[in-house]
C-alpha cells in the first residue's frame, strides 16, 4: 500500500484544472474515487484529492463521493464545512498562509497581519478582486524561531515584514 | 570534502534555498579549479534557528560552522576558496558551539548531521540500532523496556508509554494498529517538524518497534497540512523504507510485518487531541469522543490502538537501543529522560535545545535564548502552547517537569517556550486564548463552544471597564475547565486566568484608554 502520494500536498497551492462541466467533475471525481478505494476512512484523502484536482470541491462532485461512500450529503457536508483547509469556492492564485499564533505575535505578527490586509483590501479567508491572492490565517507553522512566517502556497518565510511579505508577493505572482 | 546546509523549513525561510543556488555556482564556476571535488550536502537543522542558514564545512577536525549564510554573502565567503577554521567568519566546530555543547541530544542525535533521506547514513549514525535489538525481544519484554525508561508522552499529556502499550498488547483484537499523532499544532512548537524533515527514519524505526510490542500490524502517520515540506520527505522515506526492508511484509528478514501509511489532515487543531485525531482518520468531522473507552481498546475503527506524538515514538528508537537505564538515569522528579525544548518567540537565539528535564525557566531564557531579540525587558513567557499558562520572571525559578510546572497550575505541553517583551498586552493575548478556542472548538461541549465566544466578549467588557466582569470571567473559566470534555475547552482558561493573576495591570481599562 503506497502511501498519499505526495502531488496532493498541500491542496491548495496546486493550480486549478482547467474546469470542465458537472459531468467532467463527476467523472474524475470517479476516478479519484477509485484510486483510494483500498484506503479505509477514505473522505480525507479523497476530499484533498479532488481539491487538488479542482482548487477547491466542486458541488457536482459531492453526489460521488457520497454514492461511492455510501455516506449521506449531510455527512459529507459536515466534513467539508468543518476543516479549515476545504473550500467550496476556488482561490486566487497564490495562497498566503500567515501565522496569526503567539509565537508570532510576539514579533510583530498583528501589526503585519493588519498591515498586510489593508494593503491588499481583504480580511482573512478572502480572495482579492483580481484573483491574485488569498489571505488565509494559520496558527502555527512550526516556524516559531523566525515569526512573523507565512507559507507562500507552500514556500516558508520567515521574519517577515510588510515589505519582505509583499516582494515575495510580487515574485511568486506577477 | 563535503558542504552542509539544511534544508529544513525554518532554514528554508530564511534564505537557504538562494545559500544552495548561490554555492552550486560557486563550485561549479571558481571553486572547480581550486577546489575541485567538493559537494554540498542538504541535511536537517541543528536546531539554532538564528544561525539559519547555517553552512557546515567538513574538515578532519569535525565540521566547522558559518553562519547565516544568505546568497549574497557566498561569493565573498568563497573568494579564496572554501573558507576553513581561520577564516574570520568561523564560529567554530559546530559541536564546540555553545548551544550544541550544552545539549544532551539523543532523540535529536542525527538531526541536522545526516541527509534526511540517506538510508545508508542513518544506519552508519546508529540508526537500526533499536529496531534490531527488539526483533530478537518478546512483546512483553520490549513494553517492559520502555516503561522502565519512565518515557511519557511527549505530545503534552505526559501518559506513561509503556503502560499505554502494555494495555494495547494486552487488549483483544484480531487487527491493531500505530497511531502517530504529527498534528504538532501548538504555537512556540516545531520539534515534530525539525524531526521528520530531518530524520524522518526514526519516527518510522519507533512506529515500527511500537507494532512488534503491542502485536499491532498497520500503522498511520496523521500530518498536519501546515506542513508541505514535511510530507513530501516522509512519503519518500517511507517509500525508501519499504526498498530497504525496514518496512512491510518481511521486516529485516524477520519475517515481522508492518506498514505505515500517511494521511494528511486539514486544518483543525482540534485533531491533536487524540480521539477527535481518530474520528478524522476515519473519514469524520474531528469531534472529540468521550472516554472511556481508551483509544488503546477501542481506538481507530474501534481496534485496539496506540496514539503516541512523534516525539515519544522517536525517543523510542534510542531507549531501545541503549536500554532503559541510559535513558531514566536522566531526568528531575517523575520526568525522565530528554527533552526537546523549542525556544521561539522574541527571543535572541531561538530553536530546538534537547536537554534532560530540570533546568529552570529562567536558564532557559536568559541564558540558552539569550533574553528578548528586541532588547527589551521579558515580560512573559508562554510555556505549552495556546492552552498553557503566561509565566511571569518572577516565576523564573520553576524547574522544567511535568509536576513542577502543573504544581504552579501550568504545564510544559509540547516544550514550546514563547517568549514575549514588555510591549506585550496580557489583556489581548487572554482575549486571543478565548477566540482561538472559539475558532478551533470542534463543538461537541457548550462550556468550549458557547464559552469561548462569551470569554472574548466578557474580556472586551473588562477593556470597556464594565462592572463585576472579572468574577465573570474568573466563573466562566471555571466552567470551562470542569465542563469541557477535553483540553481545548479544559485549558484555554489556562492563559486567560494566568494573564489576570500575574499581570492584573493590564485588566484596568485605563490601561485600554492608554494603550488605544
Amino acid at each position: 500500500m503506497a502511501s498519499q502520494p505526495p502531488e496532493h500536498l498541500p491542496p491548495q497551492h496546486l493550480p486549478p484544472h482547467q474546469q470542465g462541466g458537472p459531468d467532467d467533475v463527476a467523472a474524475r471525481t470517479r476516478q479519484i474515487l477509485d484510486a483510494h478505494a483500498e484506503l479505509e476512512g477514505p473522505l480525507l484523502p479523497v476530499l484533498h484529492a479532488v481539491q487538488a484536482e479542482f482548487g477547491h470541491i466542486p458541488e457536482a462532485a459531492v453526489p460521488e463521493i457520497v454514492q461511492a461512500l455510501a455516506l449521506s450529503r449531510a455527512e459529507v457536508h459536515g466534513v467539508i464545512s468543518f476543516y479549515h483547509d476545504f473550500r467550496t469556492t476556488p482561490a486566487g492564485r497564490r495562497v498566503i498562509r500567515l501565522c496569526r499564533a503567539e509565537a508570532c505575535q510576539a514579533t510583530g505578527g498583528d501589526v503585519l497581519a493588519a498591515d498586510i490586509r489593508a494593503r491588499l483590501g481583504i480580511d482573512w479567508g478572502e480572495t482579492t478582486a483580481d484573483g491574485r491572492v488569498t489571505l488565509e490565517p494559520a496558527f502555527c507553522l512550526g516556524l516559531c524561531a523566525c515569526g512573523p512566517a507565512a507559507l507562500i502556497d507552500d514556500r516558508p518565510a520567515g521574519r517577515l515584514d510588510t515589505a519582505r511579505l509583499e516582494a515575495l508577493l510580487a515574485e511568486a505572482a506577477p | 570534502m563535503t558542504l552542509y546546509l539544511s534544508q529544513d523549513a525554518a532554514a528554508r525561510a530564511l534564505g537557504a534555498d538562494a545559500t544552495a543556488e548561490a554555492l552550486a555556482a560557486a563550485l561549479a564556476a571558481a571553486l572547480a579549479a581550486t577546489a575541485p571535488g567538493v559537494r554540498l550536502s542538504r541535511t536537517g537543522s541543528r536546531g539554532m534557528v538564528w544561525l539559519e542558514p547555517l553552512l557546515e564545512v567538513e574538515t578532519e577536525a569535525g565540521r566547522y560552522a558559518f553562519g547565516p549564510v544568505t546568497a549574497d554573502m557566498v561569493a565573498a565567503l568563497f573568494a579564496d576558496g572554501v573558507p576553513g577554521p581561520d577564516h574570520p567568519a568561523c564560529l567554530g566546530l559546530t559541536e564546540d558551539l555553545p548551544w550544541i555543547k550544552r545539549q544532551t541530544r539523543l532523540t535529536f542525535a542525527r538531526c541536522g548531521v545526516i541527509a534526511p533521506l540517506d538510508a545508508a547514513a542513518y544506519a552508519a549514525h546508529g540508526g537500526l540500532r533499536g529496531l534490531r535489538r527488539a526483533l530478537g525481544m518478546s512483546p512483553a519484554d520490549i513494553v517492559e523496556e520502555v516503561t522502565e525508561s519512565g518515557l511519557r508522552g511527549r505530545g503534552g499529556a505526559g501518559f506513561p508509554t509503556g503502560i499505554k502499550w502494555r494495555t494495547v498488547l494486552g487488549a483483544e483484537g484480531p487487527r491493531k494498529h500505530i497511531v502517530c499523532n504529527a498534528d504538532e499544532g501548538d504555537s512556540g512548537t516545531f520539534a515534530d517538524r525539525m524531526l521528520m524533515e530531518g530524520d524522518p527514519f526514526c519516527l518510522i524505526e519507533g512506529m515500527v518497534i511500537a507494532g512488534l510490542a503491542t502485536g499491532a500490524d498497520r500503522g498511520f502517520i496523521y500530518l498536519r497540512s501546515e506542513y508541505p515540506d514535511a510530507a513530501r520527505i516522509l512519503a519518500r522515506a517511507l517509500d525508501i523504507a519499504r526498498a530497504e526492508g525496514w518496512l512491510g511484509p518481511d521486516i529485516l528478514s524477520s519475517g515481522r510485518a508492518f506498514e505505515i501509511e500517511l494521511r494528511i489532515a486539514a486544518g483543525a487543531y482540534v485533531c491533536g487531541e487524540e480521539t477527535s485525531l481518530l474520528n478524522s482518520l476515519e473519514g469524520k468531522r474531528g469531534v472529540v469522543r468521550a472516554k472511556p473507552p481508551l483509544p488503546a481498546l477501542a481506538g481507530f475503527m474501534g481496534r485496539p490502538t496506540v496514539v503516541n506524538n512523534v516525539i515519544t515514538l522517536a525517543a523510542v528508537t534510542g531507549i531501545l537501543a541503549d536500554g532503559a537505564a541510559a535513558y531514566r538515569d536522566i531526568g528531575l522528579g517523575r520526568s525522565r529522560g530528554t527533552i526537546p525544548l523549542q525556544i521561539a518567540g522574541n527571543v535572541r537565539r531561538g530553536g530546538l535545545f534537547e536537554v534532560g528535564f530540570g533546568l529552570t525557566l529562567g536558564e532557559i531564557v536568559n541564558d540558552i535564548a539569550g533574553g528578548t531579540a528586541s532588547g527589551r525587558p521579558v515580560k512573559a513567557v508562554q510555556v505549552g502552547g495556546p492552552l498553557g499558562a503566561y509565566f511571569p520572571p518572577e516565576m523564573f525559578d520553576t524547574p522544567f517537569g511535568y509536576e513542577e510546572f502543573a504544581g504552579r497550575d501550568g504545564l510544559i505541553g509540547h516544550a514550546g517556550i514563547v517568549v514575549f517583551d514588555d510591549t506585550a498586552d496580557m489583556l489581548a493575548q487572554a482575549r486571543f486564548a478565548m477566540e482561538f478556542c472559539a475558532i478551533e472548538s470542534c463543538g461537541k461541549c457548550t462550556p468550549c463552544r458557547i464559552g469561548a465566544v462569551r470569554g472574548t466578549e466578557v474580556i472586551d467588557g473588562i477593556a470597556r471597564g464594565e462592572p463585576g466582569r472579572i468574577e465573570l470571567l474568573q466563573d466562566l473559566c471555571e466552567t470551562m475547565k470542569f465542563g469541557s470534555l477535553c483540553a481545548l475547552g479544559g485549558f484555554t482558561p489556562y492563559p486567560v486566568l494566568s494573564a489576570l493573576r500575574h499581570f492584573p495591570q493590564d485588566f484596568t481599562p485605563r490601561h485600554r484608554e492608554a494603550a488605544e
